[in-house]
């Protein structure tokens, strides 16, 4: 048969509907689509025998007690230990845990940064290396040049350090602030010695809480959100004073907004209220016998903190004032909580030392409900480190942070001050630094100032499990194992006691990295002499064993060893002496009452930017994790945007719609955002989250929003020196 | 197990304290990590954002100072409808989802789904979330996956099982100790064990001694959308009005039940 043109196209018609009407193409499709979705690039996890061993995390100070499940030798999650001890707990970063430690931006090796690359070393030649640029400093005798930014001030690892330098020959040891430091002042201002507050939430009957972020990761989140509920339970009452609705202001029972930066003066003038009309009275304490500089401290007061002043200082009305007065000294067990947000900005001395007053006159102190105060006794009892004439020379030299000294009597540490220092002087006044547990090129305020200075710096040694900004700047990297991959002493608390935990090794570290306190064993060790000799022990687990004596035994058993004598009774009974001083010579050399106010020319800068915390954005040394950041809203983040929350009607008067780009300007940088309109912020006020605008890690979080350090500057706040920048002025246009 | 026990059916359900939660996101995290739920680099669109268990957050619509937020966990609400016919349930032409009616639980078969998605469009909770690509684990992650749930492919719908799994381990371990029963603590959902706020509550709905069956006759507890008859297990408890009225559409003149 001939084809010809008009067969062939009705052949091929033909054979088109023929196909359309049979089942075949749909059954090859549905066949490929079931056969592709069975390609093997589906993990099927690997069975093994299920197994849960408990453990103290130390991904934040809270130290919880946790559980983590295991798969022969894998771990798959973290849970909550379900047990009676008061500080079994969990939050969403202990639930990322595992995440964390299988994290792709784990440092695996040691790493050498040579001609900007990164290359494989070993632990040895890492020691070796940074052991012989060490005796180089010495033999120039300039030991004090060494420098080490430690993330804790607990527990035996930073111990180590510090005892390092100290034998080693220099004071530059510093410890990365937060608002426990400025606590501790508050306490051995008036009290005499630095105590610990622990705040009784869950038995108080009216909190009333300054900006503190007791729902937004504040102290051990897990027992805050504990007792939060038990509040809830009990029917009691939570007050949050604080500019925008936060998480915590929306569960509290009573949102009071306030003009930023005035906290401390409302606090003031509620103390005056009470004051004048005697409520304190009320409270059955004997008030002379326990206090001092009161009646200086009620003319004070009186003088400038009247209600009519503080109302028009702070934005809250006369009324609202007097009612919360009368609420907090009416309640049984009321109890006022200072410190912003989450803390890891210390703060203002005054602010602080204000709201605590109130605690003073509601006589709360030990009291059930109250605050309890601990003292800080340490458990590590070492013998002083050995020092050679270098190490005298070295550590008698003046810290480079200038803390305990002059204007800045009252600081052990202010890493704030360390970029000025160095920026100030022409050649680095630090030849190496060492940094372990933190990230202070993000965590700092003013992230480009901080950049400049430490680049000054010719050697940087780091001790971090991840590839952060601090790390990816360093020279040298002896990564850390993970906290589930070690032993270490984690200072916490259970319930209103001092305690100490015990993290333990949940598996064998998978990478090649070593532990921070065998690093600083090891390079003691490679150094001799008498630096040595301070550091007789084997490895680290021959410290932390030989440290903990019989208490081991019993943080085997139960994590946690509960110290019973570190509880503060003063106020227990009256005829103690420890006395509450309102006003005292060292509280009068910090000049009481100045409170910081925002930088920026309000010409120029017609808004106020504030940060704030979430659970869900973890902000310090340890970074969000990919679920974390999943659970992040998209009016947080959008694709890499970051959003800006604004009152609506401010945003109207800056032409800005929902979700419309904008330039935030500060005195400190400038940044391309998105607006997010919200109800539940002051007019005038702008408020981002800290925690995102990361360089560093893996792709789940590098380059999503803006580091709100970049945009804000730090505040030395005059009474302490510690940073207290609660925000700056800024300007948004819309682009 | 011993012969002549009765074993009645359970209704397992949930009843969430909004006045609790906190918004912290820790049951997300726990439910993603108990069950092997993918992580895209890029999660900030949320149509195509796998979460079991979503928390929402929602506001009272009033301007500042009078403006109020509350946070709302939706895992799936295990729909009973009348007679076990969920919404998504009675759509599905593959039996890939399906209502147990001796523990009231809805199921997914992910191997049985072929990915019509009639199921996501007849569910009114936006809990059913759809695979539009394989999972991917970076190199080293795939070590968390947890073995008593399988991975899901690209082309199923998937969403919150109420742990089923951990039903299973809770009865297996019943039985190899002679025991018919299993207590209310020994069957507990990943996010319920891991809400540090203890705002949710898990348990057998029918069963007297369980915490739910009281705590869901709380004149202040309601369930969401709730008067489309979709009959679902899971009640929240909020004492602020605006709250229980957004968990359906009233019209104004209309007050809420309590």
């Amino acid at each position: 048969m001939k084809i010809d043109r008009r067969s062939f196209l009705s052949l091929g018609a033909g054979a088109t509907a023929g196909l359309a009407f049979s089942p075949l193409p749909w059954k090859l499709m549905d066949d490929s689509s079931i056969w592709t979705q069975n390609w093997p690039w589906v993990p099927v996890p690997t069975d093994g025998e299920a197994s849960y061993v408990d453990t103290v995390c130390s991904l934040c100070p809270g130290g919880c007690g946790i559980t983590i499940r295991k798969i022969d030798d894998r771990v798959v999650k973290a849970e909550k230990k379900d047990s009676d001890n008061a500080n079994s707990g969990i939050c969403i970063l202990g639930l990322s845990s595992p995440q964390l430690l299988y994290s792709p931006s784990r440092i695996k090796t040691p790493l050498k940064k040579i001609e900007g690359k990164w290359v494989k070393i070993s632990v040895k030649e890492a020691v070796a290396e940074i052991a012989e640029k060490l005796k180089d400093l010495r033999k120039d005798k300039l030991s004090h040049t060494l420098a080490c930014i430690s993330g804790s001030s607990s527990g035996t690892v930073p111990a180590l350090f510090e005892r390092f330098l100290k034998a080693y020959g220099s004071p530059n040891f510093i410890t990365v602030p937060s608002v426990k430091d400025v606590y501790k002042l508050v306490f051995s201002l008036s009290l005499g010695s630095p105590y610990v507050p622990v705040f009784d939430i869950a038995n108080s009957d009216f909190v009333v809480s300054f900006g503190t972020g007791l729902l937004d990761g504040w102290g051990n989140p897990a027992q805050a959100f504990k007792a939060h509920s038990i509040l809830k339970d009990n029917k009691k009452k939570l007050i949050q004073i604080e500019a925008r609705l936060s998480n915590t202001a929306a569960k509290a029972d009573k949102w009071i907004p306030i003009k930023p930066g005035t906290e401390g003066v409302l606090a003031l003038g509620m103390a005056n209220i009470i004051i004048e009309k005697r409520l304190y009275l009320n409270k059955n304490i004997l008030f002379d016998s326990v206090t001092e500089g009161f009646e200086e401290f009620k003319a004070l007061v009186a003088k400038d903190y009247s209600v009519k002043a503080v109302a028009e200082i702070t934005g809250v009305k006369q009324e609202d004032i007097t009612a919360l007065v009368e609420d907090f000294m009416k309640a049984q067990s009321p109890v006022a909580l200072f410190g912003r947000g989450e803390g890891t900005i210390p703060g203002s001395l005054h602010e602080m030392m204000a709201v605590n007053f109130l605690n003073a006159l509601a006589g709360n102190f030990n009291k059930a409900g109250g605050v309890h105060l601990l003292s800080d006794n340490s458990y590590i009892n070492w013998t002083e480190p050995i020092l050679d004439d270098t190490a005298y020379y070295g550590i008698n030299k003046k810290r480079l942070d200038g803390a305990g000294d002059g204007k800045y009597f009252l600081a052990k540490h202010l890493l704030n001050r360390l970029p000025e220092v160095l920026n100030s002087s022409e050649t680095s006044p630090i030849n190496m630094l060492f940094v372990t547990d933190s990230n202070p090129f993000y965590t700092m305020a003013d992230t480009k100032l901080v950049r400049e200075a430490f680049e000054k710096i010719p050697f940087i040694v780091s001790f971090s499990s991840y590839m952060d900004e601090t790390a990816s700047m360093a020279d040298i990297i002896l990564p850390n194992h993970f906290f589930l991959e070690r032993y270490q002493d984690v200072v916490a608390t259970c319930g209103l006691k001092p305690a100490v935990g015990l993290s333990k090794p949940v598996v064998n570290p998978i990478f090649d990295t070593i532990h921070s306190g065998d690093a600083v064993i090891f390079i003691a060790k490679a150094l001799g002499g008498t630096i040595a000799e301070s550091f007789a022990w084997d490895d680290y687990k021959a410290c932390l064993d030989e440290t903990l004596e019989a208490k081991k035994d019993i943080m085997d058993k139960e994590l946690f060893w509960v110290d019973e004598s570190g509880v503060f009774n003063a106020f227990a009974d009256a005829e103690s002496s420890g006395k509450f001083e309102f006003i005292n010579d060292k509280i009068r050399q910090t000049k009481p009452y100045t409170f910081v106010e925002a930088e920026g020319e309000k010409k120029q800068y017609p808004l106020t930017l504030i940060r704030f915390d979430s659970m869900r954005i973890a902000s310090g040394y340890t970074a969000n994790s990919p679920f974390m950041t999943k659970t992040v809203a998209d009016t947080v983040i959008k694709e890499n945007d970051i959003f800006v929350e604004i009152n609506p009607k401010t945003a109207a008067e800056y032409n800005l719609t929902d979700g419309s780009k904008a330039l935030l300007t500060t005195p400190k940088g400038k940044a391309q955002v998105r607006v997010h309109l919200y109800e539940g912020i002051m007019q005038g006020i702008i408020s981002m989250p800290s925690g995102l605008g990361h360089s560093g890690y893996d792709n789940y979080l590098a380059g999503k929003g803006i580091n709100i350090n970049e945009l804000i500057g730090q505040i030395e706040d005059p009474a302490s020196g510690f940073d207290a920048a609660w925000g700056i002025r800024a300007v948004l246009v819309r682009v | 197990m011993s012969k002549g026990s009765k074993h009645k059916d359970k209704k397992f359900g949930m009843v969430i304290d909004l006045d609790k939660c906190t918004g912290c996101g820790a049951c997300m995290v726990a439910c993603m990590s108990e069950n092997n739920v993918p992580f895209k680099e890029n999660e900030s669109n949320k149509l195509d954002s796998i979460t079991w268990m979503r928390v929402y957050k929602l506001e009272n619509g009033k301007s500042f100072p009078d403006a109020d937020i509350c946070f709302l966990p939706r895992p799936c609400m295990h729909c009973e409808g009348d007679h076990g016919h969920a919404p998504c349930v009675s759509v599905c032409p593959a039996i890939a989802t399906d209502y147990d009616h001796k523990t009231g639980i809805v199921s997914q078969i992910y191997t049985r789904c072929f990915g019509c998605r009639y199921c996501m469009a007849a569910c009114p909770y936006h809990a059913r979330y759809f695979n539009w690509w394989d999972p991917v684990w970076p190199e080293g992650m795939e070590k968390l996956l947890n073995p008593n749930v399988s991975p899901r492919m690209r082309g199923v719908v998937e969403k919150c099982s109420f742990c089923h799994h951990r039903y299973q381990l809770a009865l297996d371990k019943a039985y190899a100790d002679g025991r018919d029963k299993i207590e209310e603590d020994e069957y507990q959902t990943a996010c319920t064990q891991a809400c540090p706020a203890n705002a949710i509550i898990f348990g057998d709905l029918d069963n007297k001694k369980h915490a739910v069956y009281s705590l869901k006759k709380n004149p202040n507890t309601f369930r969401l959308l709730e008067r489309l008859g979709t009959n679902p297990k899971v009640y929240y408890h909020s004492s602020r009005e605006w709250v229980r009225r957004a968990g359906d559409n009233y019209l104004k003149h209309e007050t809420t039940k309590a």
